[in-house]
């Protein structure tokens, strides 16, 4: 309730700012808008390159590697092919079929003279290693199901995706006054 | 750092299970000082114990694991520990395999920043008998 008063008062204001603006300043605005957008891209491609992981920034979604990370935080991957999988390093993976990555600890490793690798993980907060997640009759993971490798991380700020993810209508509130804001502010 | 084991080998199905008693004497420091500082929010521990196969040129299979949290004493004395998980091969490299390599590793979490795996210096090789035990008193 207290967000749609809001809303209707920058509409408002909103209303008396575009009168005054004239078409010009306008599509001004709505260029500067577009290359907001278009740099946040090329930053989040940018990243993509230098970590070589497609997914470079992920957020923690469930407490199965508690008391380190917890719903909400944030963690920044890499995922270079020069560096090999060992044992303890925290591995972010997706099995077959599944959209959800996972955030796990590497538990054992089998590695071939040619580089060719399956290991196994579990999380430090659950009690049993994740055979039990795998797909139907997989027993072990391979290189190509790994978005990356945890190398640093950042507490509580992924709470917001979560938000957004869990609660859409608050996902609208949020682009929508982001959009306003950028497109009122003059500068 | 020092460890201290014993061991014996038995079959499972078709792979070598391998048990391994061990005892940990560790101080765990960070040049001279203690390595929880203002930034360090636990210490992830875990043996590991590396190995070389005709199957597999690389090996690591984790035996055991410990969180330490800030304010945990840093110093560790335990005695006659058994491993928290099956120390399964993924085949039969384990009979009469000379050289398993245990190490003593730890993963710094920090309140916030880089998330750095450390080995801890000193290391232990430990050889497998060449003979499977048949005897389940584990």
């Amino acid at each position: 309730r207290a967000a749609a008063a809001a809303a209707a008062m920058l509409s408002l204001d909103f209303l008396d700012d575009v009168r005054r603006m004239n078409k010009r300043q306008l599509y001004y605005q709505v260029l500067n808008f577009g290359m907001i957008v278009s740099s946040a891209l090329m930053i989040w491609k940018g990243l993509m390159v230098v970590t070589g992981s497609e997914s470079p920034i992920v957020v923690v979604l469930s407490g199965s590697m508690e008391p380190a990370f917890h719903r909400g935080d944030l963690l920044f991957l890499t995922n270079r092919i020069e560096d090999p999988i060992r044992v303890g390093e925290i591995v972010v993976f997706r099995i077959e079929g599944r959209e959800i990555p996972i955030v796990h600890r590497v538990l054992k490793i089998h590695e071939k003279q040619n580089g060719d690798i399956k290991f196994l993980t579990k999380g430090d907060n659950n009690a049993v290693d994740d055979r039990g997640l795998y797909k139907q009759g997989q027993h072990w993971l391979e290189k190509k199901d790994v978005v990356g490798r945890a190398r640093g991380f950042v507490p509580y700020i992924g709470i917001v995706t979560i938000l957004m993810n869990d609660y859409p209508k608050f996902k609208y509130a949020v682009l929508f006054l982001l959009g306003l804001f950028v497109l009122v502010h003059r500068e | 750092l020092r460890k201290n084991v014993e061991d014996f080998t038995g079959p499972r199905e078709r792979s070598d299970l391998g048990f391994v008693t061990f005892d940990i004497t560790a101080d765990i420091l960070n040049r001279k000082k203690c390595i929880f500082d203002w930034n360090v929010k636990q210490l992830f521990l875990y043996l590991s114990a590396e190995y070389s196969t005709k199957n597999n040129a690389l090996n690591q299979v984790v035996l055991w694991d410990k969180i330490m949290l800030r304010g945990d004493n840093p110093r560790l004395s335990l005695k006659d520990m058994k491993s928290k998980y099956f120390f399964f091969d993924d085949g039969n490299g384990l009979k009469g395999n000379r050289n398993i390599t245990l190490t003593l590793s730890w993963n710094v979490v920090p309140n916030a920043g880089i998330l750095p795996l450390v080995t801890g210096s000193g290391h232990v090789s430990v050889p497998f008998p060449d003979t499977y035990e048949t005897t389940k008193s584990y």
